[in-house]
Parts: structure tokens; sequence; C-alpha cells
């Protein structure tokens, strides 16, 4: 039963409860790094280590907390791990962090931290929490990811840093500016609304 | 550029080429919620217009004053987060005191500000970009009327959209996104104008 109940919670926002999908929250801070692939990669890792030892620590105060204070608390908590994650990237890849600039600070404002913490950790026992942190952030990451390998490979032609397609393959430049972004996740939106949702509604 | 020229340069460049929601994706969640309507947006708008305005010079001066001077400038999210949750406070309960009309035009969105990631992106951009006192008050003015045309012209179209004939999985979000990449794409007309750096 626990081992049903700690699989469930690490399928579901995986799935048919991915937070980007069905709540369409929290792009805001990571979108503006999905024009290249690394960024992205580094900027959601970053989110899935915040998301999930958030978790885990409110889950283990949560008894203690007044609740007139609690979202202070929980943005204290979330502070804090983005100001390591900040840290430790200024500290072994400074060239990286240059790049994404003011990104990793806003990883406090991602709603999807702050909406696990408060629909999820503030109920639940620390290791459930930090699953569901977990994979929470998965299910965002691996969205992120999507968004970034189609607009860096449209936008440059490579992946990664590196050459894919051939000299024939015009840049759409527009991929790598803010329109892009905006059109591909309406179009993966659309696409997954129209295949997985559906499924969904039919079970 | 002229030395003079640069504080209009950035207050009209905040607004347009270097648009916070349409360049730098800050601000989407309650973008993508409230621009349903057109009168919840105008209030949201105006309201995100008075808090950058305020916020960006004031989380200056602390950023200046107080965290430079000690070296704590690692803390400068958490301190900055707490500003304006504390101003934003404050501005709700003064207003609700002195003006009911005031309160349930603007303040009733106050809270639902604090939580929006474009306001700490302003004030980060601001440290980023190093600001004096004058251009992050300007700064932050451009980027709440550019958040402001942004949101405004959204729930316009969005308001004309609900005679169109839409795709069901497309409805909602999905739609909304796309009008914003097209709006997007619009304002980068403006970038051969002046360039944010």
């Amino acid at each position: 039963m626990a081992k049903n109940t700690l699989r469930k919670t690490f399928m579901e926002p995986l799935g048919k409860n991915n937070p980007v999908f069905v709540q369409i929250l929290g792009i805001c801070s990571t979108l503006a790094v999905t024009n290249k692939l690394q960024n992205t990669l580094v900027m959601t890792l970053g989110v899935m280590f915040t998301t999930a030892l958030s978790s885990f620590t409110l889950s283990l105060i949560r008894n203690h907390i007044p609740s007139r204070i609690r979202m202070m608390v929980e943005t204290m908590i979330i502070a804090t791990f983005v100001i390591i994650v900040d840290i430790v990237l200024k500290a072994f890849y400074p060239e990286m962090w240059k790049q994404l600039g003011p990104y990793v600070g806003l990883i406090i404002t991602n709603c999807i931290i702050m909406g696990r913490v408060e629909a999820f950790a503030l109920q639940n026992k620390p290791m459930l929490s930090l699953v569901d942190g977990l994979a929470s952030g998965l299910g965002y990451a691996y969205v992120l990811l999507a968004i970034a390998f189609v607009r860096e490979l449209l936008g440059t032609g490579s992946l990664w840093g590196y050459r894919i397609l051939g000299s024939w393959w015009t840049n759409w430049s527009i991929m790598i500016m803010p329109p892009g972004g905006f059109f591909v996740l309406a179009i993966l939106i659309w696409i997954i609304r129209e295949t997985i949702m559906k499924e969904a509604k039919h079970d | 550029m002229t030395e003079s020229m640069i504080p209009f340069a950035i207050f009209f460049a905040s607004i347009f080429t270097g648009n916070i929601l349409l360049t730098n994706y800050l601000g989407m969640c309650s973008f993508l919620s409230v621009s349903k309507e057109l009168k919840t947006s105008l209030g949201l708008g105006a309201a995100v217009i008075f808090v950058m305005a305020t916020t960006t010079p004031l989380n200056w001066l602390v950023y200046q004053y107080l965290l430079l001077p000690f070296g704590l400038e690692y803390l400068r999210f958490i301190v900055f987060i707490i500003v304006i949750a504390a101003f934003v406070q404050l501005t709700e309960m003064t207003i609700e005191r002195y003006s009911e009309p005031l309160y349930q035009s603007l303040g009733i969105f106050l809270p639902l500000i604090t939580v929006n990631c474009a306001i700490l992106g302003v004030s980060l951009f601001m440290v980023i970009r190093e600001y004096t006192f004058f251009t992050s008050f300007l700064f932050g003015l451009g980027s709440g009327i550019g958040w402001f045309i942004a949101i405004i012209a959204m729930a316009g179209i969005r308001q004309k959209m609900k005679n169109a004939n839409v795709p069901p999985a497309l409805d909602g979000p999905a739609i909304t996104l796309v009008i914003a990449g097209f709006m997007a794409m619009a304002f980068m007309g403006f970038s051969g104008m002046i360039a944010l750096s």
C-alpha cells in the first residue's frame, strides 16, 4: 500500500497531472532560457533541487508553523535553497551563471514550488513530499527540455552547441527570439491536450 | 547617444524593446489567468505599474546602503522579496484605510502582485545592469507601463476572441500564448530604435 502511494505520487506529475500542461504554472522564470539546451538543463536542475528540498524541509516542520505566517516561512525556505543554487553556480560555473543572469533568483517566484509546498507538503510526511517535489520538478523539466530542444534545433540548427543539421539548413532565427518560446509552448500544449488529455477523459 | 539621453532611453526601452513580459516572459502566470477580462486587467496593470515604480528604487536603496557595505549581496533574493511583500502589505492597508473606491479598484489586486515574478525580476535586472537611483525608478516605471500595455492589449483581443471558433484543445492558455507570440513579434519591430543592454 505504502509503495503504491509512493509510486502514484511519483507518476502523477509526470503524466496527467503535469504542472505545466494542466495548470500552466511556473513557466515564467524558465521559458526565457529555453533558447539553449544547456541553459535549460541547468535551470531545470536548479528547479528540481529547490522543489524537492523545500517540500521536504517544510514537511519536516509542518506541525510547528503557525498558519498565519506560513507563506513567509515557505518563501524563506524556498529562497534559502535558491541562494544555495545561485552560490554553487557562481562558484563552479561562472560562465553559465552570467548567462542565466537574474533567472536563477527568479526560481523563488516559480509558482510550481510554492504550489507543491502549499498543496502537498503541508499535509504529507517528509519522504512523500520529497518524492512529490522531485516528480513535479521532473515533470516540469522534461517539458522545458522539449521546448529547448525544438527551439535550439530549429533556431540554430544545432543541439548542445554542436551542429546537427547540415549547411542546407536555414536557421529560423525567430525560434531563438522571444516569440519562438511562446509559439513552441503553445503548440506543445495543443498537442498534449489533443492526445494525452483526451485519453485521460475516456478513462 | 549622449549622456543626458540615457535615462530616457532606459525608460523607452523598458516599455517597448525590452518589454518585461514579451521579451523576458516575466509575470506570465497572472498574465494568462487575469487577461480574460478587460476590467480586471486594468486594475491589475495599474497596481503593477505602481508597485514596480516604487519597489525598484526602494530595493536600490536597500541594496546600495544595506547589502553592499556589509558584503551581503547573496542575501538579495530574500531581502528583495521581503521588501516587496512588506511594502505591498503596507500600501494595501493604507489604501483600505483612506480610500474605499481606490481599494476596490486597485487594492484587491495588491496581494496577487507579491507573487508576480516580474516585480522581483525588475529588481534583479536593476542590480545586474547597475542602474542609478533615478534610472532604476524609470526602469521600474517603464517596465510596469510595458506590462500594463501588454495585458490590456491581450484582454482586448481575448474579449473579441470569444466569438472566434478555436479548436477545443487550443482554447484557453494555448491560444493566449499564440497571441502573445504575435504580440512579441510586433514589439520586436521597436527593437531597431533603442537597444537595452
